[in-house]
């Protein structure tokens, strides 16, 4: 009897494995990296961004980051700019939401203001650098609709190959392709696509280390456009989770005195 | 005030791990390409000025002291070399309230061409005639937070005079104005202490201000005292609303304000758009388009240049390394052909040094308009600035 069940059950699994489309796989994917990345509460970081042209000149910014997370909608985020030093004390603060566009603000030193600004800018480059702003905000999972490609071994560890398309308005990219670790559920290596489908730039994401037993943190970050041959790098260091942040430090009113 | 500066005290004595200093130093070099009205009034011109900040933030980040002494050296006005101290403040912030105390910079408002509602602080015009540099004003600001917005509370128990160019100086009226001999309705003078209040708040893509102000005008009057006009400040009753719509590309902004002295009282308002093309020329620059129509209920009679005039501007953001940005304005009188075109265009070189252009022109100015005190004074001015 029990040899019936087991082989009815497998039977209905393989038929479930069998029956499930590349979409739901995809998706299944995407979901199971989110909940992998669940419950951090807040954390913060410092963001080494080192911008590299083709003839390899380079120029650095300093920019130091908190995040909160936020049940049910989207993160919000705080970006406090070091250098270069004629934006020091500039702050950058997005409130990211799933169903609508964010709400954005910047902090002016110089003229002791808060603007609100567009955040539908996704394409622009953040900083003059080769990263996004769509690149850089909270990545929520419905702002994607996914498709499992194949998995493959990536650099010696092995990998789910999932296309995402951007949802939200406004986007620079018709799709993405992500190289997602097995074991990490984080993304190794990201391929976007630009408007006319053509490859446009390509990350990677390197030294992995984890914080709190969980959550798994890319400590560097490689950006490369193939068209401009320019590329940008990014070292975080000082990760640091569980602060104690509150909705109080990322409103308005924070931005004129993080420093 | 004794209390701020034993805070302040304490707060150079503890270790300077949390302390930063920045700050930048400038020369900027005036071309004046027409001669002066007046012989007295100087040609080209060159000026040296220095901001230095100094912050300390400990407490998690919810205290924090800040001290912006700012100096300029001119060359050709001595009114022009001046010193100040932009911002000596004690901030502490808890759940539900911000407490600041001290001289700080406060900004209200929405608009590019010109700042109705924002009245904290007094202009600083003899150091830049936009209106953007403000004197330090001292203050109490307490701020209550909530989920239905923030308001402020400000009480200012001191009243700065606005800066003007001295009598060798470019860029001011015929008879030059008499900064030692101000006239104040108040007999409290400077002493006199003003109040404010603000409502703040945003829901989706609105943002809002609404506010009230009740003391001092920042903006004087002038009497004509023999040959020289001597500022006279009134005491005032100020409603301010300020708002921007969010939308996409479109940024919807409105400023207005109803003031009311002895005499009048009169309603004034900036009203416009900036819309933004993103990405233009297959490249990553970005073009905003800012329209702006500037009305003051007065007409005429109104002692500014912009009461039913309207602004155009173009704005281009290169979104490159070196943060390369330049604005391209023109405000033209809607009853006269008086228009005034101004450029300014910013570049970093390196990582500590940055290029600003700037200037006016000011094209067949009426005699009528305030600034036909200005149709010799067009200028190109290149600052360039080290920061540290």
């Amino acid at each position: 009897m029990l040899k019936w069940i087991i082989v009815l059950l497998s039977a209905l699994l393989s038929v479930n494995a069998f029956a499930e489309t590349p979409q739901e796989r995809g998706l299944a994917i995407a979901t199971a990296a989110d909940n992998a990345d669940k419950s951090w509460g807040d954390s913060s970081a410092n963001m080494l961004m080192i911008l590299r042209n083709r003839q390899g000149d380079t120029t650095r910014r300093e920019i130091r980051n908190r995040q909160l997370e936020v049940e049910g909608d989207g993160d919000k985020s705080l970006s406090i700019f070091d250098s270069p030093n004629d934006v020091k004390g500039t702050a950058f603060l997005s409130h990211t939401h799933v169903d609508r566009a964010d709400d954005q603000w910047i902090f002016l030193p110089a003229l002791a203001r808060v603007k609100r600004i567009a955040s539908n800018n996704k394409s622009g480059p953040f900083m003059g650098s080769e990263f996004a702003y769509e690149d850089i905000t909270s990545q929520e999972l419905a702002k994607y609709t996914y498709t499992w490609l194949k998995d493959e071994t990536y650099e010696s560890q092995q990998t789910h190959v999932i296309e995402r398309i951007p949802t939200y308005k406004h986007s620079g990219y018709t799709k993405q392709i992500v190289w997602i670790d097995k074991g990490m559920l984080q993304a190794l290596k990201i391929d976007f696509y630009d408007r006319k489908g053509a490859l446009l730039k390509t990350l990677t994401s390197h030294e992995h280390q984890q914080y709190n037993g969980k959550y798994w943190r890319a400590a560097r970050m490689e950006m490369v456009n193939h068209i401009t041959g320019k590329s940008t790098t990014l070292n975080w260091t000082n990760y640091q989770f569980s602060n104690g942040y509150s909705k109080r430090d990322f409103d308005k009113n924070s931005l004129k005195r993080v420093r | 005030m004794r209390y701020l500066l034993a805070l302040l005290l304490s707060g150079l004595f503890t270790p300077l791990s949390a302390a930063e200093l920045s700050g930048n130093i400038s020369s900027e070099f005036r071309y004046f390409p027409e001669q002066p009205l007046n012989s007295q009034q100087h040609q080209n011109n060159s000026s040296i000025s220095a901001e230095i900040e100094w912050v300390k933030s400990w407490d998690r980040g919810y205290q924090l002291l800040i001290f912006t002494p700012y100096f300029r050296l001119d060359q050709g006005d001595s009114e022009r070399t001046h010193a100040d101290i932009r911002e000596l403040t004690w901030s502490k912030a808890a759940d539900e309230w911000e407490l600041r105390l001290g001289i700080r910079q406060v900004f209200w408002g929405v608009s590019e061409s010109q700042h109705l509602v924002d009245i904290i602080n007094q202009t600083d015009l003899v150091d830049d005639i936009d209106g953007d540099e403000k004197l330090g004003q001292p203050m109490l600001n307490l701020a209550f937070i909530r989920d239905w917005g923030t308001v402020d509370l400000f009480l200012l128990p001191y009243f700065r005079e606005r800066t003007f160019a001295g009598h060798e100086g470019r860029l001011r009226p015929a008879l030059v104005i008499d900064q030692e001999n101000p006239l104040y309705e108040s007999s409290q003078k400077q002493q006199h202490l003003d109040i404010a209040l603000r409502w703040s708040h945003y829901l989706g893509d609105w943002d809002f201000g609404l506010s009230y102000f009740n003391g001092t005008n920042r903006d004087p009057d002038f009497v004509i005292n023999g040959s020289q006009l001597q500022p006279y400040y009134r005491q005032i009753e100020q409603i301010g609303l300020d708002i921007q719509a969010t939308k996409e590309s479109w940024l919807w902004k409105l400023e207005t304000i109803h003031r009311r002295n002895r005499d009048i009282q009169y309603a004034a308002a900036t009203a416009g758009f900036e819309y933004s093309f993103y990405g233009i020329f297959e490249r990553s620059t970005d073009l905003g388009v800012v329209v702006e129509y500037l009305y003051d209920e007065r007409g005429d009679n109104a002692p500014i240049a912009f009461q039913n005039d309207l602004m155009i501007g173009l704005r281009f953001t290169l979104n490159d390394e070196q943060s390369s940005e330049a604005l391209l304005g023109a405000i033209t009188d809607l009853e006269s052909s008086s228009t005034v075109y101004s450029i300014e265009a910013s570049r970093r070189l390196g990582d500590n040094w940055k290029a600003t252009l700037e200037g006016r022109l000011f094209h067949d100015i009426s005699p009528t308009d305030p600034l036909f005190h200005y149709r010799r004074d067009h200028f190109l001015q290149l600052r360039l600035g080290y920061y540290f």
